[in-house]
């Protein structure tokens, strides 16, 4: 693999993250995370989306007209999420149960949309491949600490398997319910951020504004 | 500008692309239509055979369920008759009790019947005039376990169980939730095992033959009452409504009565 194809698949992963500087694809990440089960097979239909769509949509790039080019990303886009969840119905029912409505939404995730338009407009097919896969990847990393972490405290479990024995179950572990609610994701990809900043601080944005020192002397009250 | 953004080429590349995205979409949605259709199949009678208490998923496998659910009869209940159709009004009414799906004719106006305001106790809006129920039968024809279909409103949204019963028509085998969207957790304990193990034995109808079958707040009395899930107050009272519903004279209530008389 060439130098230039390495960065492409890897640089999404933690150096130019969808979810944690991209801020893109957020939603499915709230919702999807509460068992990791349903996360994995979550980020693997979003990386097979994102990478063949960039794929599908570089290959036709050039035919293109620019005033539809929009409604056929979202064709494209929306005909592999639609073939990607009947395979899901097919082969894994249970799971496909669970994450219902969020493989459909799949369509409007950010991250699918932004790649083709930013990345798979303008580069060949295989660099466009290679960057849907990181940014799945991106996207999977971010969903599967998330989904570890909500899964482990909120229920005790990982995949299903018992790990910290809950009250209910005659262990000593009080489930964090909060651990089960959307809100506890928005922390979790949070401290993410946090961590990831504090290693890369070149990510760590500039102050839009700075206080201006104060015009007359305070006074005391 | 370059001749590709023309009327003429805008369209014809619309079309291809609609046309290659309906091929592909449809050839899938057609080759795997099979597989789909035997998932839902299994899916809904696994949740029989947990409601009857004859799957357990710690032991059994999905490659059980065919060997376990042959032993189960699905017969179509008139609701307002209260009594099993008959092989000649099945085909009068075109139904077969193997396909027969009355979540799909919910909404049809001539198998189903809107529910006024006080009639609707558990917020379903429309009610099946048949329902499919499956049985086991002795070997001396007696009824030995009746599983029915019920629903109701949760928090938020309609909840779909199989509640098994005993031939009696009144003692409770179990129950199993397969299509929920209460919050895992809170909720969506309905399926805990731990909880579901309250049911067993408990009594549909009290002495006067009123339901009381019941979840309650709190601890429940011994033979009719469970105990509520904690946290989850809207759905314990989804449930109890399901059950006030669903066994009272506009559910199952008259077939019930029927079976105990016979």
């Amino acid at each position: 693999m060439s130098e230039s194809a390495k960065t492409i698949l890897l640089k999404p992963i933690f150096v130019n993250n969808p979810i944690a500087l991209q801020i893109l694809g957020v939603c499915s990440a709230l919702a999807v995370t509460t068992s990791l089960q349903v996360t994995l097979v979550m980020c693997v239909a979003l990386t097979v989306v994102t990478a063949f769509s960039n794929l599908f949509i570089s290959l036709i790039r050039n035919y293109m007209p620019s005033s539809i080019r929009i409604i056929i990303q979202m064709t494209i886009i929306a005909s592999l999420v639609i073939v990607v969840d009947q395979f899901l119905q097919a082969f894994a029912y249970e799971i496909s149960k669970q994450l219902s409505v969020f493989v459909g939404l799949i369509i409007t995730n950010c991250i699918v949309m932004g790649r083709a338009e930013a990345f798979a407009m303008k580069n060949p097919p295989l660099p466009s491949l290679l960057d849907g896969i990181g940014n799945g990847l991106g996207y999977s990393i971010v969903l599967v600490v998330v989904g570890a972490t909500r899964e482990l405290f909120g229920s005790g479990s990982l995949l299903g398997i018992e790990i910290l024995q809950k009250v209910e179950n005659g262990g000593w572990y009080q489930a964090n319910g909060l651990m089960l609610l959307a809100p506890s994701a928005f922390f979790i990809i949070g401290f993410f951020i946090w961590v990831l900043r504090n290693k890369q601080t070149e990510q760590v944005e500039h102050n839009e504004f700075k206080m201006a020192p104060h015009t007359i002397e305070e006074v005391a009250h | 500008m370059s001749s590709k953004d023309s009327v003429k080429r805008t369209v014809l590349i619309a079309l291809c692309l609609c046309v290659v995205c309906s091929i592909v979409i449809s050839s899938a949605a057609v080759l795997l239509k099979p597989m789909q259709t035997t998932n839902k199949e299994l899916d809904r009678n696994k949740n029989v055979l947990i409601a009857a208490g004859i799957f357990d998923p710690a032991i059994n496998t999905n490659q059980d369920v065919p060997r376990l659910f042959a032993e189960f009869t699905p017969r179509i209940v008139d609701l307002d008759a209260g009594a099993f159709l008959t092989a000649e009004q099945l085909s009068d009414l075109g139904l077969d009790p193997a396909t027969y799906d009355q979540r799909t004719v919910a909404n049809d106006p001539a198998l189903s019947d809107s529910l006024s305001k006080p009639e609707d106790i558990a917020s379903i809006q429309r009610r099946v005039k048949y329902a499919t129920a499956y049985v086991i039968e002795g070997s001396d024809g007696n009824l030995e376990t009746i599983v029915l279909p019920v629903s109701g409103y949760g928090l938020w949204g309609i909840m779909h169980a199989y509640l098994a019963l005993e031939g009696d028509g009144n003692t409770v085998i179990g129950i199993g939730f397969y299509d929920h969207k209460e919050t895992p957790g809170l909720g969506g304990e309905v399926n805990n095992p731990r909880w579901r193990a309250l049911w067993p034995g408990k009594s549909v109808y009290d002495e006067d033959g009123e339901v009381a079958l019941s979840v309650v707040k709190g601890v429940g009395d011994g033979d009719h009452e469970i105990d509520g899930l904690s946290g989850a107050t809207l759905t314990s009272t989804g449930v109890a409504r399901l059950l006030e519903f669903w066994l009272g004279d506009d559910g199952f209530g008259p077939l019930l009565a029927n079976i105990t008389r016979g």
